[in-house]
């Protein structure tokens, strides 16, 4: 590892399931103790104290749990692609895991942003579902998740599933940039993005503050869920081996 | 496959391409059944339309664009399985992988085999469907030519997905559930030149949009469908 040693030892490290388990778990505690502060702060400042939409009323406030999964599902979907990507290339077992933990997340984080965009729609659009273009590549998104998933399902080789998953949800990355810019490219009944990085945003602080909160505390819950679920499979890949053995034994 | 697998450090890549495109193609021109199943099964989708929802005449014209183009992608993705099941099973697949040639070009030319054996004949069909849906006669062309460059579009992308199930024994739904999401943009776009041209507007723009599409999946696509074709043979 000559070359490699401008990167961090505990990052070329997590390579090993072993020591991933070990650093994840030093690290759990403090993502969750974040993730609740975080989303109970959030919550509750954007349900009680964020002051209404001049248009919308109070209907605008579900936006707090839409717009962070609508984020999340998106940046799920890179982190799958990447890692599976990592996998594929380097063969690393840790790498394929985290692809296979996100994809269910992923999932159900795409599922969440979709009700919760129809909840929000109901009353704001008359309508429960529209076919508009980032309501329908957001579905796509779902429909990529459910496919990888299908995929891993299907294969009994754990390595082959991995590679053949990685290559799927490469294939699939191209959808990422269409959900991003379907706002800007078709103009349709979707407003185009709430928040960016580079720009200020056009809500006054009190109302993009607690979005912010919610943000970054659904990133931290994300952590936590991405993490419980990769020792988890970590423990059932690794269970032959002498560390897991000893692990179970003492517990 | 014999000249393929002899003389492999001489043959050129052109030849390589026309030398497995000739073989797949004579190969199915002998099973002709697997030939004119996607095309019977084309012309049924749309007898289901008339007589599922309704046989008016401005209503079959309004939806034609859209149930033609949907028939297309769905015997399309019917015929999918077959463009690596047979190299599979007798061997051949795995001894193209070992041989010196890059994968990518036999793909490739598999892939276009595909192609001019479902999406050609289906494309060159689709006036047919287009008069039996009352399709006005100006927007035939327009038809035809938007389903000329995305059924070979589809067949690149389905490649992928028939690569990573070849080495399941049922991949035929799997497939479906691969690569149903990244038909969409293709049907969205191959659908809409219909529409375009229906009502007289012009047409242009899908089709740039359908040949990006193109040119995009004949540079990535063949990584893609290379990458699962091994994956699924060494696994």
């Amino acid at each position: 590892m000559a070359g490699s040693s401008w990167l961090p030892r505990w990052f070329y490290q997590l390579a090993s399931p072993r020591w991933c388990y070990d650093f994840t778990g030093k690290l759990l505690p403090g993502f969750l103790i974040a993730a609740i502060l975080l989303l109970i702060a959030g919550v509750v400042w954007a349900l009680a104290f964020a002051p209404p939409d001049y248009q919308q009323g109070n209907s605008f406030r579900i936006m707090y749990l839409h717009v962070p999964s609508a984020i999340l599902a998106q940046s799920c979907y890179m982190l799958m692609a990447v890692a599976g990507a990592v996998g594929l290339i380097w063969k690393i077992k840790v790498a394929d895991m985290v692809a296979y933990v996100c994809a269910p997340i992923g999932a159900s984080i795409a599922v969440m942003a979709l009700a919760t965009g129809a909840i929000w729609g109901k009353p704001t659009w008359g309508s429960w579902w529209v076919w508009d273009a980032r309501l329908t590549s957001m579905l796509i998104l779902l429909f990529l998740y459910m496919g990888v998933m299908a995929l891993y399902a299907a294969m009994d080789n754990e390595s082959m599933a991995a590679k053949a998953a990685s290559v799927l949800s490469l294939v699939g990355l191209v959808n990422i940039p269409i959900i991003k810019y379907s706002v800007e490219w078709w103009n349709t009944l979707h407003q185009p993005a709430t928040f960016t990085l580079t720009e200020k945003p056009a809500m006054p602080v009190e109302m993009w503050l607690p979005l912010l909160v919610m943000v970054v505390g659904f990133y931290c819950f994300f952590s936590v869920s991405l993490m419980l679920r990769l020792r988890n499979e970590i423990i059932r890949r690794e269970r032959r081996s002498g560390w897991v053995r000893e692990l179970i034994a003492s517990k | 496959m014999a000249e393929l697998c002899t003389n492999s450090a001489e043959i050129s890549l052109g030849k390589l391409f026309s030398a497995v495109l000739k073989r797949d193609l004579l190969l199915s021109f002998r099973r002709k059944s697997d030939l004119v199943n996607p095309l019977i099964f084309f012309v049924m989708v749309a007898t289901l339309f008339p007589l599922g929802v309704s046989p008016e005449p401005n209503f079959l014209a309004d939806v034609a664009p859209g149930v033609v183009w949907v028939a297309a992608l769905l015997a399309t993705l019917l015929s999918l399985d077959g463009i690596f099941r047979s190299d599979y099973e007798d061997g051949t697949l795995e001894q193209v992988i070992l041989s010196p040639q890059p994968l990518m070009v036999v793909c490739l030319a598999k892939v276009m085999a595909h192609w001019m054996t479902t999406g050609l004949p289906l494309a060159l069909m689709s006036p047919l469907l287009g008069v039996m849906l009352f399709l006005p006669a100006s927007a035939m062309f327009g038809m035809v030519l938007s389903l000329l460059i995305g059924t070979l579009v589809l067949s690149l992308i389905g490649a992928i997905g028939a690569g990573l199930t070849v080495g399941l024994k049922r991949g035929g739904v799997l497939i479906s559930l691969l690569v149903l999401p990244l038909y969409i943009p293709v049907l969205i776009f191959g659908s809409g030149a219909v529409q375009a041209a229906v009502a007289g507007l012009p047409l242009e723009g899908y089709l740039a949009l359908l040949g990006a599409m193109l040119a995009l999946g004949i540079v990535l696509a063949p990584f893609a469908i290379s990458a699962s074709v091994r994956i699924s043979v060494s696994g």
